[in-house]
């Protein structure tokens, strides 16, 4: 047990501080941290921000060095992690893309595929959504209704993908599609890539209760890609669809710890300025809040130790995931109870855009959190079943 | 970074699960739980001799192995796992790490070699019938000068209090209030003007005393009135020690309500089966689990003995009071009608979990000394 630097580690850390101090100037650094994967403040701005991270190779850390990542270790990601929360450098653009595809991609992918497309997720040219949920397919995800039919040499797709976040600013999706209709549910799935700049795609914001619209309704109405464009094989998707769920539970919180810890300094500094640190039981929140995105982190390093002697991560990915969704719903609630009557209230005038503050906006993101990527109520089913062993529910 | 336990800490670990699974199955725990005692002196004996657990964490030069809180906090969670009905955490955690953080370096030599050759049975009073774990309700007062004081007043709630040998008390300087003038002494547990009388524990798994000070005569430990900062660390280190071994307690609730879940059969099925329970386990799971890496983390923390040590000492002991209570009445009502028993384990756990959350301050207690340490 020890969680202090190797002097390997130590050295990686001052190579990153110093990229950061050279780096996040000027405009980039009056963008800070904050917000989540679907936040869409400066986007323009913080592309250019992934662009110039990704030409010095912040991109892909831990890709081999091939695909042009720097093959790093876990310990140096949390490091890169903990050095760019500590800058407050910009909430980056490419989580689908980079959190989600590229170890997808890398555990499933033929070497075409990466070579196609692991640079360009590098450069920031192409960003990515995720097709997974449709109108019928929630929690039971196998239902999916979306088809893809070859003809010749490329798919044809045809279906609606729903809550497709960022959708309007991606390029590619990767969506999980039925191939074969006669197969039984979680058979006759393929995980096909779809660009998203053609006629056959087209996309509907969905408003939100925020007042926003970061998720998405996508129409595949004969949309086309290349028969090439399947990662792993044909009718076999539903594995490859479970891996990328796999790292968005798992590994990809970790950078998002670092945010929740902001957070909750940021939520601290308001209590203070607004006088709420006076009164005992919002005291008594505050701590909880931070007794929890502490835990967080140190359940998040035990994992990734396991994982790192294991090399696999398994169900217990659902604790993390249903850890972290739980405990920042809680820190909405508690952010509205330091907020007090200010809560009553949002930014701009009356009749104008529903804005929320900051606080406000926790409070309301917080509730797609513990829907989305598997709801609370499946994450307690995989925990339950596959890691603890109870017997499943006697299916219809 | 790794956050793993090294294999000769495994190895560790599984050594003291058998000798524990041996010499503390429930019908052991129960006998002793009986008696006012509270202990058996010859699994005691085997402990230190066959283990060398009371050294464990004891400087080689003063008789013990040198290892640190982590190997400490291993052996904690293996007794809290079988409710082990020893003096231990009185003797080798609160009376110890007092005697190392107070003592000069020769006192230590004259107090530690007992406590980690077995020999030595020994207990930290300092809380009083107040109640209160802070520096404030120390009111005791000690009067005197050089190697010689005395101790008039009343210690309450001290572990294992009636059967120590030395009995580490912590006092005040006459005149003094708050963190000043604490101090502490050595006590004879036989000396002449203590009254110990053992007191009806609700956990009757840990044994705890009233101990009436008339004039009593007390040796000072390190320099008298300067004990606050030793005090403070001893109960930070103190809470992190029963941090470890209440996570032992709830992951055991948690394999009891589980394997109860799985053949516990209403309406044709395993109640395991029922999302309703299910769901209750997987939030065990969570919970316990938080509290192994809030618990290993804070063990790491004290072996280090970094700047870390007090929030991630009270961080621990907030969360790990309440998953172990949780976890603790969950497994009652998965076991419905049986887990309300007496015969039934289950109320063993439930009381253990509920007397060590109050220990050292609740959860309550915690978060608030935690918002004060991180600057709320």
């Amino acid at each position: 047990m020890d969680f202090l630097d190797t002097p390997a580690e130590a050295t990686f850390r001052d190579e990153v501080r110093t990229w950061l101090a050279d780096h996040l100037v000027g405009e980039f650094a009056e963008l800070g941290g904050g917000g989540g994967p679907s936040d869409e403040t400066a986007w323009d701005l913080r592309v250019e921000w992934e662009k110039l991270l990704g030409r010095d190779r912040w991109v892909g850390l831990d890709w081999p060095e091939e695909y042009g990542g720097r093959n790093a270790s876990f310990a140096e990601q949390i490091i890169f992690s903990e050095e760019y929360a500590k800058a407050d450098a910009p909430t980056r653009v490419s989580f689908f893309g980079e959190g989600l595809f590229a170890p997808t991609l890398l555990a499933y992918g033929t070497e075409e595929q990466k070579r196609r497309f692991l640079p360009k997720i590098q450069a920031a040219e192409e960003l990515w959504c995720q097709g997974y949920s449709e109108p019928n397919a929630g929690s039971d995800l196998s239902n999916v209704q979306t088809r893809a039919v070859l003809d010749g040499d490329q798919w044809v797709v045809n279906g609606q993908k729903v809550w497709t976040t960022l959708a309007h600013r991606a390029h590619w999706c990767f969506a999980v599609v039925r191939t074969d209709p006669d197969a039984p549910a979680h058979k006759g799935l393929s995980y096909v890539l779809v660009p998203m700049h053609q006629t056959g795609v087209s996309i509907r914001p969905l408003k939100q209760m925020t007042g926003t619209a970061e998720f998405n309704e996508v129409f595949f109405d004969d949309a086309r890609t290349d028969k090439a464009n399947v990662v792993g094989e044909v009718n076999d998707g539903w594995k490859v669809a479970m891996a990328t769920l796999g790292f968005e539970r798992g590994t990809a919180f970790l950078a998002q710890q670092i945010a929740f810890q902001r957070e909750v300094s940021d939520l601290i500094d308001v209590a203070h300025k607004n006088g709420a640190t006076a009164e005992a039981a919002i005291r008594q929140e505050l701590a909880d809040a931070y007794v929890g995105v502490q835990i967080m982190k140190y359940n998040g390093l035990r994992m990734l130790t396991k994982l790192v002697k294991t090399g696999v991560l398994g169900p217990e990915s659902s604790i993390g995931k249903l850890y972290w969704s739980s405990w920042h719903r809680r820190l909405g609630e508690i952010a509205m109870h330091v907020l007090g009557t200010d809560g009553l209230l949002v930014e701009g005038e009356p009749g104008g855009e529903y804005a929320l503050n900051e606080l406000e906006r926790t409070f309301m993101v917080s509730r797609s959190e513990t829907i989305y990527a598997g709801a609370s109520e499946i994450q307690r089913n995989i925990i339950g079943e596959r890691v603890l062993g109870l017997p499943r529910e006697p299916r219809a | 970074m790794n956050f793993a336990f090294s294999e000769e800490q495994e190895q560790l670990r599984e050594a003291v699960r058998r000798f524990m699974e041996a010499k503390s199955p429930s019908s052991e725990v129960r006998r002793l739980m009986e008696t006012t005692e509270g202990y058996d002196e010859a699994v005691w004996k085997q402990m230190a001799q066959e283990l060398g657990l009371q050294s464990l964490h004891i400087p080689e030069a003063h008789g013990g192995q040198g290892f640190t809180f982590i190997e400490l906090g291993i052996v904690l969670e293996e007794m809290g796992r079988v409710l082990l009905c020893a003096p231990y955490f009185s003797t080798v955690v609160l009376a110890a790490d007092a005697i190392m953080n107070a003592a000069t370096d020769a006192q230590q030599g004259e107090l530690l070699p007992g406590i980690a050759s077995g020999e030595t049975i020994a207990a930290l009073a300092f809380t009083e019938p107040n109640g209160r774990w802070d520096a404030s309700g120390i009111t005791m007062e000690a009067s005197g000068s050089g190697d010689s004081y005395q101790l008039s007043g009343t210690k309450m709630f001290v572990i294992d209090g009636h059967t120590a040998n030395t009995i580490i008390t912590v006092a005040r300087l006459a005149g003094t209030s708050g963190e000043d003038g604490i101090s502490f002494f050595a006590v004879d547990g036989d000396a002449s003007g203590l009254t110990r009388t053992p007191l009806a524990t609700m956990d009757q798994t840990r044994k705890q005393a009233r101990l009436d000070f008339s004039d009593v005569a007390a040796r000072p430990l390190g320099e008298p009135g300067a004990g606050w900062a030793a005090l403070s660390k001893t109960l930070d280190q103190a809470a992190v020690g029963l941090s470890n071994e209440m996570v032992g307690g709830a992951q055991k609730v948690l394999e009891m309500a589980v394997d109860y879940a799985k053949v516990r059969v209403q309406f044709g099925r395993p109640i395991g089966s029922f999302q309703a329970i299910k769901h209750k386990c997987a939030d065990m799971l969570l919970e316990v689990e938080s509290a192994k890496s809030a618990a290993y983390y804070a063990a790491w923390a004290a072996a280090e003995d970094n700047e870390e040590l007090p929030v991630v000492a009270s961080l621990a002991k907030a969360y790990c009071s309440d998953a172990y209570f949780h976890a603790a009445a969950e497994n009652i009502q998965i076991h419905g009608g049986i887990g309300f028993t007496w015969e039934h384990d289950a109320h063993l756990y439930f009381k253990r979990a509920k007397s060590s959350e109050i220990l050292l301050g609740d959860a309550t207690y915690h978060r608030e000394l935690l918002a004060q340490r991180i600057g709320i």
